[in-house]
């Protein structure tokens, strides 16, 4: 028992390195594959981005040792003074910095350029877990509410200043942090429900609708009422009519013009439902669940006609701007259709490796890092993104898994942290490539090429694992 | 606690069904939409860049400058080159084996994968034999473009010219890509962004001899291109032209303001070239010849040019002193040749007779007492404070500035102040007696001839300004802000009207400099500037506005080593006003001595 505890390889969590090296390797081989051009076949041709991104890589395995060997009291004991040195990085940036795709986010070294952004995501996690398992924390507290809001908010105005939308956006995924350490859960399901709507309905796809509006319709129900057999009924019929909802939409041309009536019959129905089942069983719950649904659809129509209606286009092209539908010359429809085209026409298995032809001819655009996805769907089919989708669901599960075994609340705040930026990056990171998210600049964490952004998600989950690593050891 | 350890299961659900959402679209994507399908073969399909037509140029009064006209560049990417017919290509294009190697491998040099430009501007027969045999050359394209056409052939500094795009804006622009065209000087420089409109794309299917079958999915991933907006200037098409007529084998530059609005109604540089000849084939070799030709004419001297200002300097000077109450409108000072020479002219009594005859020891005299105003002991410290307040008040007229008129290239020029003799000749180490030729329009004063007949609108509106502009609407709307804002010069009516008094007598009265401005029926009032020039005869300097009250036009003429202001400047001036205003011209003999004049050969090499 006392080797077990003093031995750090033996409680390292395994499972979650392999994940990690399995990740950053097929994103080192599809980043060769998205820039591979004959005259540079060699894989290790470090002028070429393939041969750097291995360089980054072993710099991360250095990272990771020295991470690893590291005392973990020492992450949350200086949790405070990162904090402090991540937001000075983004002040300083506002003066030194450059500015790149009209955003001022990054530091120059040379031709090495970094965006501090990307580990101050880590001190905010760090700080965050900090205030929420320190002692005499306190929900009802107004002190510990305000310091939360300060926290967060620091960091995220000062991000929105250097014009860098697309990572602000990431600190709406602490949301889950929060909901998990005790925030009221109404709150959560109307904030959540509403960032979620905003964005989802601003990219105008309808079919889309269909699903968000039934899904988190159901998930409210879920969270009001608790596992019984109305529930249960709800979930399954709402599954259902999903289900029948996209075979129409996909198989008859009745509303392929006007998706907005499959939204409106489907949540119809629903209503109605609930309704009858609220007569025979008279449950507060279902009638809740009723008008939430109805209150949600309302919301996403009424986004959507006042952003087409009621707005200005100058004021449009605005949101636009802020969305970032705007910032390639050919119009996003552009981008967006050609990454879903070199995604569709990798078909079941792809059309092997190095040999995507849409990725390749530079009809996607930011191919090695912002649009790497296109590559794995064109030359690895639907199984090659089933398998990629698979281990990163299995990495944020895996997370919380080990967040929830702790016994300190720190590593289990720090964990919710981790897996939160993780599953916000990739979630926003595939669903712009498929055009279930608007075009927002984030990399797909251990595939994007960049050094940056790699060292700095592999610092976010290592510091994880070494926490997790010393569970026995410490009770804080 | 028990509670909030439920909330993981929440937490766990949204995430899996989040990700579901994803899974499913993906399975819509790659394995339900037969749409996306592509077949194996990569030329399956083709996107093509629908290049949107380059927004139209008009003038202030409706009149077509710019137009398109459709040209066709062959395009390759080289890594789809299969099979290549080779002679058959260059039997079409008509070149050389060798050319054909060089141009494809500064193709391949570009990118293998990306489309470059590899023989530009076919002609039209060169085209039709080329749709022939395209099945043949895989690899390659025809890309629709359109070319400029300056159907007026005037106002080429103005207008600019359409370039390929170079290498540079290429790496930092990401709307252009190779063989691309854009404003390279002038308005189609300026107003790129919204002359170039927005490209669009198209996607074909194509069959396997590489031709275009059918629109891919009935256009449902096309994209269509938003053509460039139109431009209007503010250029009036027939006083351009007369401009530029009256100034052909003259070296210097016309200017004429509204001055009522701040449109530049008129900008002549010259030597100028017709635009035409930097569109098409023959560009390159065209701008090479105009780059090294006496006059170098694609210098616009309107702009970019900065002189000294002469003797029109001496209003300038004039509301000075009357707005600092260092002279009265009424003062006298001797005509003393030992200091400044002058020509003779009967006695000065007053701001206005001096200007009249613009009588150099008066203003010596007057600069004299605005630079030493005996505030300090030393004279060294009063001359460089007296600098100092004097150069506040000039800038007030628009001089050191450079203006935003909608071309790129425009030149601030120099009003010299304490700092600038400080560098020269050390602090404290000059005074009056250093600078004193400022006073008349000479020395380190540099002044554009848009500067100048911008003074010149201010004089004609009595103390004010818009900000002079070459565009006037963009799409037909008109443009709001910096151009619409009048802006106020600190000096007050009253001495204004001193100075254009002055004007209306160089003009309209015996012993006036001007005489050859003066016209029968409207009222012009003018001002003689002839600089003295080290490398050479003097520049013939002239401004003018008309008529006397409501102005409708300033106007400054320079014309470089040409001698006496009044003998060459202001009789084009006149020609202008007249033009402008009245359409005709009343003194043929005058048009015909200024048309027939060739003031670029010197006298010692007739």
């Amino acid at each position: 028992m006392k080797n077990k505890r003093n031995n750090i390889l033996l409680n390292l969590d395994w499972i979650t390195i392999i994940i990690y090296f399995i990740l950053v390797f097929l994103g080192w081989i599809n980043i060769y594959s998205a820039v591979y051009d004959e005259s540079h076949a060699n894989i290790f041709d470090f002028s070429q981005r393939y041969g750097k991104q291995l360089v980054w890589i072993g710099l991360a395995i250095v990272i990771i040792c020295v991470v690893l060997i590291i005392d973990s009291k020492f992450f949350s004991t200086f949790s405070y003074p990162f904090y402090g040195i991540g937001i000075l990085l983004l002040i300083l940036v506002l003066f030194l910095g450059v500015e790149v795709n009209s955003s001022k986010s990054w530091f120059e070294i040379g031709t090495f350029r970094m965006q501090p952004v990307e580990f101050t995501k880590i001190t905010i996690c760090l700080a965050l877990a900090q205030l929420i398992s320190g002692i005499g924390f306190s929900w009802e507290k107004p002190k510990y509410v305000i310091l939360l809001i300060v926290l967060l908010g620091l960091p995220a105005g000062l991000i929105f200043i250097q014009n860098d939308t697309g990572s602000a956006l990431v600190f709406f995924a602490f949301v889950f942090v929060l909901f998990r350490e005790g925030f009221n859960k109404v709150l959560f399901i109307t904030s959540f429900a509403i960032i979620a709507l905003f964005i989802f309905a601003l990219v105008s796809n309808l079919e889309l609708l269909v699903i968000s509006v039934l899904v988190i319709s159901v998930i409210g129900f879920l969270l009001t009422n608790g596992n019984n057999m109305r529930s249960k009924i709800v979930l399954y019929s709402s599954l259902l009519y999903l289900f029948v909802s996209i075979v129409i939409y996909n198989y008859t041309d009745i509303f392929i013009n006007n998706p907005i009536d499959l939204v409106l019959i489907n949540v119809g129905i629903i209503s109605i439902q609930l309704i009858i089942m609220y007569i025979v069983k008279k449950e507060k719950a279902l009638i809740l669940f009723a008008s939430i649904i109805i209150g949600v659809s309302s919301f996403v129509f009424s986004v959507d006609y006042l952003f087409y209606n009621a707005l200005q286009p100058h004021q449009q092209n605005r949101i636009n701007e802020l969305l970032g539908k705007n910032s390639d010359p050919l119009g996003v429809g552009y981008n967006v259709n050609q990454s879903k085209i070199a995604i569709g026409s990798g078909g079941f298995s792809g059309k092997g490796f190095l040999n995507g032809t849409q990725t390749k001819y530079n009809f996607v655009p930011e191919q090695s890092t912002d649009f790497i996805f296109c590559t794995i769907g064109e030359e690895w089919g639907f199984i090659g993104t089933t398998v990629v989708l698979s281990l990163y669901l299995f990495l944020i599960l895996r997370i919380i898994f080990l967040a929830e075994r702790q016994r300190s609340s720190f590593t289990r705040v720090y964990g919710y942290g981790v897996a939160s930026i993780l599953f916000f990056h990739v979630a926003v990171n595939i669903g712009m490539t498929i055009g279930l998210a608007p075009v927002i600049g984030i990399p797909l964490p251990y595939f994007s090429y960049g050094g940056s952004s790699l060292w700095a998600f592999t610092l976010l989950l290592f510091i994880f694992i070494k926490l997790d690593s010393d569970r026995l050891q410490i009770f804080r | 606690m028990k509670i909030l350890d439920d909330r993981k299961y929440v937490v766990i659900g949204i995430i899996t069904v989040i990700f579901l959402i994803i899974w499913i679209k993906l399975f819509n994507l790659q394995i339900l939409d037969i749409s996306l399908k592509i077949s194996s073969d990569n030329n399956s399909q083709r996107k093509v860049i629908v290049y949107p037509s380059r927004g139209l140029i008009y003038d202030r009064n409706g009149v077509l400058l710019v137009s398109n006209e459709a040209a066709y560049d062959l395009m390759v990417i080289p890594r789809n080159i299969k099979d290549m017919d080779t002679l058959s290509l260059c039997q079409d294009l008509n070149i050389s084996t060798e050319e054909f190697n060089e141009k494809l491998f500064t193709c391949k040099e570009y990118s293998e994968y990306r489309p470059s430009l590899f023989y530009k501007q076919i002609t039209a027969v060169q085209n039709a034999g080329l749709q022939e045999h395209m099945y043949k050359y895989k690899g390659f394209f025809v890309q629709k473009r359109t070319l400029r056409r300056y159907k007026e052939g005037i106002a080429a500094h103005v207008l600019g010219d359409v370039g390929e795009v170079d290498l540079k804006t290429l790496e930092t622009d990401a709307y252009y890509s190779g063989g691309d065209y854009a404003g390279k000087s002038g308005v189609e420089k300026y107003y790129e962004d919204k002359l170039r409109g927005q490209k669009g794309v198209k996607v074909f299917l194509v069959d396997v001899y590489n031709n275009i079958q059918d629109s891919y999915m009935e256009g449902k991933y096309d994209v269509p291109a938003e053509p460039g907006k139109n431009i209007s200037l503010t250029l009036d098409t027939e006083l351009q032209r007369y401009g530029e007529q009256l100034m052909e084998n003259k070296i210097g530059s016309i200017v004429a303001i509204e001055p009522a609005s701040g449109e530049i109604l008129a900008m002549v540089s010259s030597p100028t070239y017709d635009p035409q000849l930097l569109v098409g084939r023959e560009r390159g070799h065209n701008y090479d010849s105009l780059l090294n030709a006496s006059g170098k004419p694609l210098i616009n001297r309107a702009v970019s040019s900065t002189y000294p200002p002469g003797s029109i300097f001496k209003l300038a000077i004039s509301l000075v002193a009357l707005q600092e109450r260092i002279i009265s409108s009424n003062a006298y000072f001797p005509c003393d040749h030992t200091i400044v020479g002058c020509h003779n002219h009967p006695l000065a009594n007053g701001v206005a007779r001096a200007i009249q005859y613009s009588c150099n020891p008066y203003f010596y005299f007057v600069f004299k007492k605005i630079i030493q105003r005996g505030l300090k002991e030393s004279v060294f410290r009063d001359s460089r404070m007296g600098l100092e307040l004097w150069k506040k008040k000039i800038l007030g007229l628009g001089f050191e500035k450079a203006f935003d008129i909608g071309i790129p290239g425009v030149n601030k020029g120099q009003i010299p102040g304490p700092d600038f003799y400080d560098r020269l000749y050390g602090k404290y180490r000059w005074a009056f007696s250093t600078i004193y030729s400022l006073g008349i329009g000479q020395g380190e004063l540099l002044i554009s001839a848009l500067q100048m007949a911008n003074f010149c609108a201010i004089i004609a509106n009595r103390g004010y300004y818009y900000n002079p502009h070459l565009v006037k609407k963009i799409d037909n709307v008109e443009i709001e802000g910096l151009n619409t804002q009048k802006i106020f010069t600190p000096f007050d009516k009253e001495h204004y009207n001193v100075v254009v008094d002055g004007m209306d007598m160089v003009v309209n009265e015996e012993f006036g400099t001007g005489y050859y401005a003066r016209l029968s029926d409207i009222r012009v009032c003018g001002k003689t500037g002839t600089a003295e020039n080290p490398h050479g005869d003097d520049h013939s300097i002239f401004v003018a506005f008309a008529p006397k009250d409501n102005p409708e036009i300033a106007i400054a003429v320079y014309i470089e080593n040409a001698g006496f202001g009044g003998v060459w400047a202001a009789p084009i001036a006149r020609l202008m006003i007249e033009k402008y205003i009245k359409d005709e011209i009343s003194d043929i003999a005058m048009e015909k001595r200024i048309l027939e004049a060739d003031l670029t050969i010197k006298d010692d090499e007739k």
